[in-house]
């Protein structure tokens, strides 16, 4: 039934073409045989199905990928036409501008494509995308490049969308207790903070990589980030946007209304859609007041049942100044303090170990998470209530010991410990990132099953944003190896499933999770995705050729 | 013997300041203020010495109104044994700070003064000069290492000069003010947070000391540097020589 419904769809689209050639080509050739995989076979929009493996950077055992023939390639005469668009400036084909961007942070995912284009506003955009509209050239949006998934890179060789030049702030305007801010998707997230200190406000998002990422890519990947415990998701912080689709139309959502309940609000399915969808040119974001006292603890607990503990207290007894609860084990810990970019003073590795490194090897358990705070709240009756609780939690045991910073470089020394995980990670060789939600009470179980399974084969590091469930288990090897990877995949997965937990937090699919969507998702629910993108394109005028390399399966635009 | 620490409440480091309107002085108001860098480096320093038995006792010393409390609960839960605050509800310049602590001195006997070298807010790297000829004890000023020997009753300090390093040798009691580069100061740990609730503080003022405060100084007009201007693209020689000699008149 199934089948026959989707060959239909399949003849109803292929009549698009103007060669009027099948789509039989795009057909999967998983590994392995997931009736709901042999669904996405029928998938009607092309997108690259699998073929080889592509060398060392793809590590998703299971599935290879190989380009779809009837996307065309670039020719002179369309580099020509995009320097008549875009100016010189706006057309990259240096090799090394374009290694940079073909590959990921993470070093694991490279593309080859021989075009990078630097739209500078909305229309440069919609023209791009018009234009490959009509030639049938692929494209990948790309933001920051910062992306953990994958998702941020071409596959093959798609034209790069680089959104990077369109970074004005349009407006910013002070509205009772919160601000609006009106800005370009190109905009570097620490750029709008230090705009937004200025006028007394904060992002309602802070992550790690905020020196490169851009707030367009933030919008498309629902990034979640260090403060979504206080502010919550982008969905609720993102109050308009402006997007291009596929055949160049501008959508502009870009309202600053607190409330529009006129129809379906479009813009929720942008946020969080990779790129799948459209190009986010502008968003519009509610920007929190900035509060006057800060102030940050970093504790030790004995135990990661004591860390649960002292965030449902955190949580009960200071609910409305708690900003952040992230949490780290020992192995990150000694992770951080052995790769010496901690050290920016000389001392830096001395002081940890100093003024942490006894209190540590006194108690002498294996696995010691260790939990980090924040609090955000004015005067000092805060201070009072903050010292009051983590004294109350010495004393009750749940903490057995930690330090409150005393100034701000203090707070920002925590903050690096925490934030420069992942660079940490990355410099000690191979990492494999799995960033998973989990209930709270099983969060740490997976961690020591994964422990048992690896062996003495690897590491396994633990941290994540307790507060909202989330774990980013990584996995650190001096290299790439295929036997460990077997160990770890398609354990997590299953693993994460069967605690009906989300094998994706805050990263997105991307490539490297895009075929495991199942695990975290229903068939009728992937089903039903995959109906409404084809819709959306269907119902476009003049798209003779999907060009976006998008599907909810694959995809593009990552921070 | 005891070890003397003056510190001072200011401005956090990492803050932004603004200029008041009435250019009558910085914005103080809602804005976050801790203890001054270097204070906090002499207080790691005594604190160092006090650990490895060559000092008895610790005690931290501030001057001001009633909020500079917090700052002296910081050094106190750092590890300080007991702290004296001395009211004053005022701006104090160095010279006022100086006399007090010489007062204090004569009360305390320390064998050893420290100091942060300036404060980050006025800059003045004065009060330790100051202390030391109002003393008449020697000083060590801008010290990155300090070396004690008990026997001897002197103390061996490298100081960062233009030059370089210069090494002193003072004999005790003597008065040392800290540079960025002696040690790291320790975090606040909550065990200590949790004792330094029960030390000490003694409330003292001026006259309690018999010192009596009037400057010399009077601060006219405070205002922000000017504005750095963006620079310029000149899109060829001849343009550049002209702007030189025309506008910057350089050449």
């Amino acid at each position: 039934m199934e089948k026959w419904r989707a060959a239909d769809r399949l003849l109803k689209f292929s009549s698009r073409f103007a060669s009027g050639t099948k789509l039989t080509c795009t057909i999967i050739n998983y590994d392995h045989t997931h009736p709901l995989v042999s669904e996405c076979c029928f998938f009607p929009i092309p997108f690259y199905c699998c073929k080889s493996k592509q060398g060392k950077y793809f590590y998703s055992v299971a599935t290879t990928v190989h380009r779809n023939p009837l996307f065309s390639i670039i020719s002179p005469d369309d580099i020509s036409y995009f320097k008549t668009l875009l100016g010189e400036r706006g057309v990259v084909q240096d090799a090394l501008a374009l290694d940079a961007a073909n590959t990921d942070w993470m070093g694991k995912y490279r593309g080859s494509s021989k075009l990078l284009l630097q739209p500078k506003n909305t229309e440069e955009v919609s023209q791009i995308l018009k234009y490959c509209n009509s030639r049938c050239l692929a494209v990948v949006p790309q933001g920051g490049n910062t992306g953990l998934v994958g998702g941020s890179v071409p596959v093959f060789d798609e034209v790069i969308i680089n959104v990077g030049l369109m970074r004005n702030i349009l407006s910013f305007d002070k509205v009772i207790v919160s601000g609006v801010l009106v800005c370009e998707a190109g905009c570097i997230l620490e750029n709008l903070i230090s705009f937004l200190d200025d006028e007394g406000f904060i992002m309602p998002l802070d992550l790690g990589a905020k020196g490169s990422c851009q707030i367009g890519g933030n919008v498309s990947t629902n990034a979640g980030g260090l403060r979504l415990l206080r502010y919550g998701s982008l969905h609720g912080s993102v109050l308009g946007l402006e997007a291009v689709l596929a055949n160049g139309t501008v959508l502009d959502m870009l309202g600053t209304l607190r409330k529009d309940n006129t129809g379906y609000d479009l813009k929720h399915l942008f946020i969080g859609s990779e790129g799948s969808l459209g190009i986010v040119t502008k968003v519009s974001i509610l920007t929190p007041p900035k509060l006057s006292s800060v102030n940050i603890a970093f504790l030790a607990c004995e135990d990661y049942t004591s860390c649960q503990k002292l965030l449902l207290e955190a949580k009960k007894k200071l609910g409305g100044i708690l900003s952040a609860f992230e949490f780290l084990d020992s192995d990150a810990m000694s992770l951080v303090s052995s790769t010496t970019f901690l050290g920016t003073e000389n001392h830096g590795q001395e002081v940890i170990k100093d003024k942490h490194g006894q209190d540590f090897t006194s108690i002498d358990l294996r696995a010691l998470p260790l939990e980090f705070w924040y609090s955000y709240a004015s005067g000092s009756i805060f201070m009072e209530n903050l010292e009051a609780f983590l004294l109350h939690s010495v004393e009750s045991g749940l903490v057995a010991n930690g330090v409150l910073a005393q100034d701000i470089n203090q707070a920002s020394s925590f903050w690096h410990i925490r934030e420069g995980l992942p660079e940490a990670l990355m410099k000690a060789g191979a990492v494999y990132k799995y960033d998973l939600s989990l209930p709270l009470e099983k969060m740490y179980d997976l961690v020591e099953e994964m422990r048992v399974q690896i062996g003495p084969a690897a590491k396994v590091v633990a941290y994540g944003h307790l507060g909202d469930g989330n774990l980013h288990l990584n996995i650190s090897a001096p290299a790439y190896d295929d036997n460990i990877l077997a160990k770890i995949e398609p354990f997590v997965y299953e693993w994460t499933s069967k605690n009906r937990g989300s094998i994706s937090a805050e990263h997105g699919l991307g490539l490297m999770k895009a075929a495991k969507i199942h695990y975290s998702k229903s068939p009728e629910t992937v089903r039903l995705m995959i109906d409404f993108d084809y819709c959306v394109f269907e119902l476009l005028p003049d798209t003779s050729c999907l060009d976006d390399n998008h599907s909810i399966i694959c995809l593009c635009l990552s921070a | 013997m005891k070890i003397m620490v003056a510190i001072k409440r200011v401005i956090d480091y990492a803050v932004k300041i603004r200029v008041k309107p009435d250019k009558s002085g910085v914005e103080t108001n809602n804005v976050k203020m801790s203890m001054n860098p270097f204070c906090e480096i002499a207080l790691e320093e005594a604190l160092r010495i006090k650990e490895s038995g060559l000092a008895s006792e610790v005690i931290a010393v501030s001057m001001g109104p009633t909020q500079v409390v917090d700052t002296i609960r910081t050094g106190l839960a750092m590890g300080a044994d007991r702290a004296i605050h001395v009211d004053y509800p005022g701006t104090l310049y160095p010279l006022s700070v100086a006399k007090i602590l010489k007062a204090l001195v004569e009360i305390e006997k320390p064998g050893l003064i420290f100091l942060g070298k300036q404060a980050i807010d006025d800059d003045c790297n004065q009060t330790g000069q100051m202390i030391a000829g109002l003393l008449k004890w020697p000083q060590g000023t801008f010290a990155s290492k300090v070396v004690l020997d008990k026997e001897k009753q002197t103390a061996v300090v490298d100081r960062e000069v233009d030059g370089g390093l210069e090494t002193l040798c003072l004999d005790l009691p003597a008065v040392i003010t800290a540079d960025l580069r002696l040690n790291q100061p320790r975090y606040a740990t909550l065990p200590n947070i949790m004792k330094a609730k029960s030390k000490v503080i003694k409330k003292l003022t001026p006259e309690d000391l018999k010192v009596e405060i009037k400057s010399d100084i009077e601060v006219v007009k405070v205002t922000e540097p000017p504005k750095r201007k963006a620079g310029v693209l000149v899109s060829s020689v001849d343009e550049l020589i002209d702007k030189l000699k025309n506008e910057a008149r350089v050449v």
